[in-house]
């Protein structure tokens, strides 16, 4: 390894976030580079390719104010690494895990690959265990369970940081007992933004079970890349070594995505949709597939990774393949956010790919499911009534259907609709669902099961 | 001069240059680099080999080894193959997590097929038969459904020499057989390389339907032995789900799941439920005649696109023992996505959306790879390898390439509609778009064997369905009082098939599979109440009695009457007939 500690100053192209050093030796795919500026500013870089001694570098901070001529680069024989330890809880880090708070410095108990390794099939464990976020809508509709990926679909001006610090305060178990731990990845939002969050993890003394990386707005966007990853990495040592159940939340993914198309472009590589390049959804695997448990570890990793869409469009390709990827999506609704309602979540294309397992007798309450879809196909017909009423006018409509509308919008108000600090049990979220239901005539509710109609259906 | 050995030139990525590797061929598997990871030779440019790495490449630099391996990535085929999962190019994920840890770490190796299992070969051939390639020279009781063969490869032939029951492992010989280019000795294991489709003597029309105890796909888009269908679908609309029923209720001998860049709960979910979930012909679990291969979304991508060969080539090897096989693939969209990752970092000129040109005709020539055939030897045995993919079209736009190169090739296709998954109809398989090109073949075979009403009543369902769209068109124009009541009776019979038909509850014990004789009864049922209320409408019943009549709760929890229990459709029968008669009486 002779090329170790030999700084190289030859630099010969600048464009965009990358570097083009030549005349390197001994360097190697995915490699660090330190690359000191002349006025002793050291900046971070990474090898994206390496085609003979010439080595293409991505620097993280921006290549704003680089020289060719000026630059020094020193290749680090070492990927992108982060310094692990228990005394990260309650810090907060930048993008490359250095703390930017007033604490001390961490001392790492060992060393972890940010890439880290896909997570074999074969070793995971199901995830089957019911989180009680305290919101209705999630917790009844949309059930989360600990290892799983349920992103919130929003869009710019929703309040959708409200509804992600609420479900971080509020999520637990119905088992007591267990470590619970707070992984926060902030990539290109506010400052604002961030200081909700801060200060609320601060308020709620969440902070002293939390680990922040922040990336704010301003900050250099390249890396955005790499913090999700330090985040996930924390993650990971937090859940599968310490034993911690982890919730990590992404925010914005959106933002992520968009400096992986500027990297991209940079590269000139050819572009897939609206630009964004052919490995998008690849990429994306690779942090939300990171979410999880593993069979014999206590530990879980769940996420909630939080994207604004673009226009408010499903199909834009950074929702698109995150609902690909992700175990499920809650949509954030802009007309509801309208009527005031919140939490705005539109229930109808809403959805928890792992809630049947989470959830029945013996893990929230055997009328569950019922309840559920009872209470889906209600509100979907509802909304579907009101749509004709639009048209034809409301003398159109049966009176069963006009029942309907009244449920959809009682739907909306008292089931939908909770505080910011509102923290509804699941028998408190069951109970109004019943209370709801009992609006339609029982020969309706074909959803149910009898015996449930039985036990449960308030009497008058 | 031929290297054994070159050096990296080049890493972007999975694809890695060398230089070096004079005499290798493409699609030669090498291993690069000083962690020894997997590669294959995908385009050769003068003395530039381009290798796609089957791990991630980080630490890979110039100068670095790349070793031949002198084959083309090839699988072994042998007993244990059931009941495994393999990655995409077939390492055994149960032994690499015993062996490596929880996460799957580069350079990592295992032999496909364990070589710890004692399996016993029993003979059939006997020693001076003559041997044609594909003939059966003995069985090995693989699991308590499967009795693998153990075949003359493709392209030997000759005397057997000797053979006798044999127990040990894969690499035991069991024969020695003399050909034309003298003894050769003959395994347990046979190597195949995956880009091949194996050999078949002859291959035919589908006949034979393959029932999948699913309602809507049975009666209205059947599927055959042989066949191909693809599944499109946005994310969300139940793809995977009806993968998984798929691969769980099809009367198949064998089921390859390859999940391919889907999610890794996806697979655990398979791997922890099939053990569990019986075979409802044998009563057998289903793990007894399932080979999974999984390569998830963050696995390599390059042995991503490698897995779909993975899985259809072990597919093609039961086929070639005589098994009717059925393939899943979830999802050929990630497939066609990996392509066009390898094939933007080899700056080949994209066609359509940045896919490479060749997108179509490898589509079409992994779909090919289906069918019903005539398999090698002299017993000519006839089996079949069906072929379903799924496809998750960006936006669930099916006007994408993957979508429209994929049903140019498939004869089914099975419509996904993000509007019926909303409103909670699963599966959300939409009855105006979808088709099958089988429909005929099983037709005759169900009125033949079934009942001679199969065909009529399916299709005078689906009229039902059809009209019940144009009168919803004309509703939303007019509002339902506008409609004559027998329209609106026929609105409400078109309604009691959808919700009580149609819909199926994958995850409810007795609903998640239905038998081809209860979907007749049901749908004959259903058809009856209709044939009942219209004559009773003419004899005077008003529409609103006959909608709202006790007995369609009975209707809806038809579907839940239990297989083994078909007196009880009569009964309801009955019973319908005397309550709508009731309402004329009066």
């Amino acid at each position: 390894m002779a090329g170790i500690t030999k700084e190289y100053r030859t630099v010969k192209q600048v464009a965009g976030p990358l570097m083009l050093v030549e005349g390197v030796e001994g360097v190697t795919y995915g490699e660090l580079a330190d690359i000191k500026l002349q006025n002793g500013m050291v900046r971070r870089g990474r090898v994206l390719e390496i085609n003979g001694d010439k080595a293409m570098v991505q620097v993280f901070e921006g290549t704003s104010g680089l020289s060719p001529q000026d630059v020094r680069v020193k290749f680090l024989a070492k990927g992108m690494e982060l310094g692990v330890s228990i005394d990260m809880l309650g810090r907060v880090f930048d993008g490359f895990g250095r703390p930017t708070d007033d604490g001390p410095a961490i001392i790492p108990e060992k060393y972890l690959n940010v890439n880290g390794n896909p997570m074999n099939p074969f070793s995971r464990d199901y995830p089957n265990e019911f989180i009680q976020t305290g919101i209705s809508t999630i917790d009844l509709l949309n059930t989360l369970v600990r290892g799983q990926k349920l992103p919130l679909f929003s869009g710019s001006g929703l309040p959708h940081s409200h509804l992600a610090a609420q479900i971080a305060r509020q999520a637990k178990v119905l088992k007591t007992g267990e470590k619970f731990a707070v992984v926060f990845a902030a990539m290109g939002i506010t400052f604002e933004e961030s200081e909700f969050f801060v200060a609320d993890f601060r308020r709620t003394g969440a902070i002293e079970r939390s680990v922040l990386f922040i990336n704010l707005a301003d900050d250099p966007p390249i890396e955005r890349i790499a913090l999700p990853r330090m985040a996930l990495t924390a993650a990971e040592y937090l859940a599968f070594e310490k034993d911690m159940h982890v919730l990590v939340i992404l925010i914005d993914l959106t933002n992520y995505c968009e400096a992986l198309r500027e990297i991209s472009a940079a590269r000139r590589e050819v572009p897939g949709r609206r630009g964004y390049p052919g490995y998008l959804y690849t990429d994306l695997s690779t942090l939300y597939e990171r979410a999880g448990r593993i069979k014999g570890k206590t530990g879980s990793i769940t996420q909630i990774p939080v994207l604004t869409m673009p226009e408010d469009d499903k199909t834009h390709p950074i929702p698109d393949l995150t609902g690909y990827i992700t175990e499920g999506q809650i949509m954030i609704h802009r007309g509801l956010h309208t009527l005031g309602i919140y939490p705005p979540v539109d229930v109808l294309p809403s959805l928890s790919r792992l809630k049947d397992k989470g959830i029945g007798a013996g893990k929230t309450r055997e009328d569950h499911a019922d309840v559920m879809n009872q209470l889906y196909s209600a509100y979907a017909r509802g909304k579907n009534a009101k749509e004709l009423a639009v048209v034809l006018g409301e003398s159109a409509l049966s009176e069963t259907d006009i029942l309907f509308v009244k449920f959809a919008d009682a739907f909306e108000d008292r089931f939908v609709r909770q505080g910011e600090d509102e923290n509804r049990t699941i028998e408190e979220s069951l109970r109004i669902g019943w209370e709801l239901l009992a609006m339609l005539p029982k020969n309706e509710l074909k959803r149910v099961r009898d015996a449930y109609l039985e036990k449960y259906y308030p009497k008058q | 001069m031929n290297g054994d050995k070159g050096e990296v030139i080049k890493v972007s990525g999975p694809l890695v240059i060398a230089r070096g590797l004079t005499g290798a061929r493409m699609y030669e598997m090498v291993r690069v680099g000083e962690a020894n990871l997997f590669g294959e030779i995908i385009e050769i440019k003068g003395d530039d080999y381009s290798i796609q790495v089957y791990e991630e490449t980080e630490g890979i630099g110039p100068g670095q080894p790349v070793v031949r391996t002198k084959e083309p990535l090839s699988v072994e085929l042998g007993p244990g193959l059931i009941r495994s999962i393999y990655d995409g190019v077939q390492r055994p994920l149960d032994t690499l997590a015993q062996d490596f840890g929880e996460y799957i770490v580069r350079g990592a190796e295992r032999p496909a097929l364990d070589r710890s299992s004692k399996w016993n070969f029993n003979p059939v051939a006997k020693i001076g038969d003559s041997v044609e390639p594909g003939d059966v020279l003995g069985t090995v009781q693989e699991s308590n459904l499967v009795v693998h063969k153990i075949m003359v490869p493709p392209g030997r032939s000759g005397i057997v020499k000797k053979i006798g029951p044999v127990t040990g492992n894969v690499d035991s010989e069991v024969a020695v057989i003399e050909g034309p280019e003298g003894l050769f000795s003959v395994t347990m294991v046979q190597r195949w390389p995956v880009r091949d489709p194996r050999p078949v003597a002859k291959k035919l029309m589908p006949t034979d339907p393959m029932t999948t105890g699913q309602r809507v796909i049975d009666m209205f888009f059947p599927i055959t032995k042989g066949g191909t269908a693809c599944v499109p679908g946005p994310f969300g609309s139940g793809k995977t789900v009806v993968q998984h029923q798929l691969a769980k209720w099809a009367d198949a001998e064998i089921v390859v799941y390859v999940g391919c860049g889907e999610r890794g709960n996806e697979m655990t979910d398979v791997l922890m439920e099939f053990p569990h979930l019986k075979d409802p012909a044998s009563g057998e679990p289903l793990m007894e005649r399932t080979v999974l291969v999984a390569n998830t979304s963050n696995m390599p991508v390059a042995a991503r696109e490698a897995s779909v060969f993975t899985g259809i080539t072990i597919a093609e090897y039961f086929r070639d023992m005589g098994y009717s096989v059925a393939l899943m693939a979830d999802s050929t969209s990630r497939w066609a996505e990996a392509m066009r990752e390898i094939s933007g970092r080899l700056e080949e000129m994209p066609g359509e959306e940045g896919y490479p040109a060749y997108l179509g005709s490898r589509i079409a020539s992994f779909y090919e790879r289906a069918g019903n055939v005539i398999c090698l030897g002299s017993e000519k045995r006839s089996a079949a390898l069906s072929l379903i993919g799924a496809v998750s079209p960006p936006g669930g736009d099916l006007s994408e390439p993957v979508v429209q190169a994929t049903l140019r090739v498939v004869k089914i296709f099975w419509g996904l509609d993000d509007k019926l998954a909303f409103s909670r109809h699963f599966p959300a398989i939409n009855w105006l778009t979808s088709y099958s090109l089988y429909q005929n073949i099983v037709d005759k075979s169900a009125d033949e064997h079934l009942d001679a009403l199969w065909s009529t009543n399916r299709k005078r369902a689906m009229g039902m369905l059809q009209r019940e769209a144009e009168l919803e068109e004309l509703v939303r124009l007019v509002g339902i009082d506008a409609l004559p009541y027998d329209d609106r009776l026929l609105l409400q019979g078109a309604k009691i098939i959808r919700e009580d038909f149609l819909h199926q509850n994958a995850f409810d014990e007795r609903d998640t599979y239905t038998s081809l004789k209860k979907q007749f009864m049901l749908l004959k049922m259903i058809l009856h109440y209709y044939d009942e209320a219209k004559v009773a409408m003419t004899a005077g019943a008003t529409l609103d009695s006959l909608l709202s009549l006790k007995v369609l709760d009975d209707i809806a929890r038809a579907k839940l009457i239990p297989e083994d229990d078909p007196g009880q459709f009569a009964v309801l029968e009955n019973r319908i007939t005397e309550t709508i008669r009731e309402l004329t009486r009066k």
